[in-house]
């Protein structure tokens, strides 16, 4: 009787769901679906707090992962407004193919890459040679293959001639913010991961970090884009404005990210 | 399609490899520990038998990520399990093929507990009573009796310890750290594929994967008509 019960909820349920899709309700509520890098999931909780002031109405919400997964997702039509990636390559890559705005692209600011460890015992002091030391087994990278910190990491670890040197200690997280949690949880003894991961008030007392030069990696520039399917959402397109405004480049310092020379 | 598959990057072919070595080792440990296990579930009048039955079944609604999430927290380097697995195995257990094994063992218990467990209840009672009474100790009944009359449920029990270990992912993403050769099996090797817009080799691979799974499938179904029914 009462799974009979049980079962013919759950079937109401989803025949309820399936009956009212859930991106009528999404336009009622002035929810804007922001897809974004991982580096971003500490900022954006500032950002979202402060344009919620400005716009009241306003109901952001936040799906973090690797830029390089999002841009798959948002060729397939992914129900997001914007897209925040750690790069500037596929926002621009994917308004060349007609999935988002070209014309909405907007840089919105710099990362910066940092060696980071939580062991008490290794000092960052010398940079990136730290890597070499025995006591470093496990070294965290996010994927080079699809994460823009990734990439840096690899070409950072390159110019330092380090690459096949320290090539076996190398493990590699899905995102930027899970290669964080494989040095914060002590499973990596060092990682290189985004300063703004670490300057959050999260982790700001957790172990220490070096700020790895820019002549090291090409720039991580990174650039946001108004998608295909969130082209009549007004709230996604102020959103986009916050992101450059005189607030939102204070909230973007604040967290270790460097503004973007280029304004276009 | 074929022309595809000889087109392969050669990481797709080591990850292949190692999910079937992946998936032999852990279908022998769960036959080893898994039978011992539910021979005591099938006979033991216990009364914590229902609180054990819930605690092996778990994996089977839990979220692979709980259980990833847990053996990170126990496993930490600092911990005491940690460095006690360090010690013993020389790795730490995250991105560690040993660390696999685990996840993969404790995640797929079930399917081959439950089985077993239910081929060895289905042995009849006389003959069981009979072994004893002619002096059979518990082992040589379990090994002259049981065993023989409860292939089905072996065959059941190692066909979804390995079909399930070879279809995981969460667990992996959360413990392995995509190490090629050590920790990057298929499912993951296919999801960076993906990420990397490499279409191509992600059909050809998909299709490879769904192919061979078919197959396992198919063949241990086979094998399992063959067999006559015990009793």
């Amino acid at each position: 009787m009462w799974m009979g019960c049980a079962s013919l909820l759950l079937l109401l349920l989803g025949a309820g769901s399936l009956a009212f899709p859930s991106r009528v309700a999404a336009r009622e509520s002035n929810v804007i679906a922001i897809a974004a890098a991982s580096d971003l999931i500490f900022c954006l909780e500032e950002l979202n707090a402060q344009f919620c002031q400005l716009h009241p109405k306003a109901a952001p919400q936040v799906t973090a992962g690797s830029s390089g997964n999002f841009f798959a997702q948002l060729q397939r039509g992914a129900p997001f407004d914007l897209f925040l990636s750690a790069d500037v390559r596929y926002p621009e890559e994917l308004a060349r193919s007609g999935k988002a705005d070209g014309t909405t692209l907007t840089r919105y600011a710099t990362g910066r890459l940092v060696l980071w460890t939580v062991r008490t015992n290794l000092s960052v002091t010398n940079g990136l040679t730290l890597l070499t030391n025995p006591a470093v087994r496990r070294i965290a990278l996010a994927n080079p293959e699809h994460a823009p910190y990734g990439r840096a990491a690899k070409a950072a670890l390159e110019s330092a001639g380090l690459w096949h040197v320290v090539f076996d200690k190398i493990v590699l997280g899905e995102n930027i913010a899970q290669t964080a949690q494989f040095v914060q949880t002590g499973h990596a003894d060092a990682g290189l991961v985004a300063l703004s991961l670490v300057s959050a008030p999260k982790l700001k007392q957790t172990g220490r970090w070096w700020l790895v030069p820019e002549s090291l990696h090409p720039p991580l520039e990174q650039a946001a884009v108004l998608t295909g399917y969130g082209r009549w959402n007004e709230g996604a397109r102020q959103y986009l404005d916050f992101l450059r405004s005189a607030k939102g480049r204070e909230i973007f310092e604040r967290f270790g990210f460097r503004n973007s020379a280029k304004t276009d | 399609m074929l022309e595809s598959l000889s087109q392969l990057p050669p990481g797709l072919w080591q990850a292949l490899g190692l999910t079937l070595r992946l998936a032999a080792v852990v279908t022998f440990l769960l036959l080893l520990v898994g039978a011992p296990l539910a021979w005591w579930l099938s006979v033991s009048r216990a009364r914590i038998l229902p609180l054990v039955e819930a605690v092996i079944g778990l994996p089977i609604v839990l979220p692979p990520t709980v259980l990833g999430f847990y053996l990170l927290a126990l496993f930490a380097p600092e911990s005491w399990p940690g460095r006690l697995w360090f010690r013993a195995t020389g790795e730490t257990l995250a991105f560690s093929f040993s660390g696999l094994v685990v996840g993969s063992v404790l995640y797929s218990l079930p399917y081959a507990v439950q089985p077993l467990a239910s081929a060895f209840r289905s042995v009849p009672q006389p003959l069981l009573d009979a072994s004893t009474s002619l002096g059979g100790s518990g082992w040589t009944t379990f090994w002259r009796i049981v065993l023989p009359l409860s292939w089905r449920g072996v065959g059941v029990a190692a066909m979804l310890s390995f079909a399930h270990t070879v279809g995981e992912f969460g667990v992996v993403v959360m413990l392995g750290g995509s190490i090629p050769g050590k920790t990057r099996v298929a499912s993951i090797a296919l999801y960076d594929e993906v990420q990397k817009l490499n279409y191509p080799a992600a059909h050809a691979f998909a299709f490879l994967l769904l192919v061979l799974s078919f197959l396992v499938l198919l063949g241990m179904a086979l094998v399992q008509r063959r067999v006559p029914r015990p009793g």
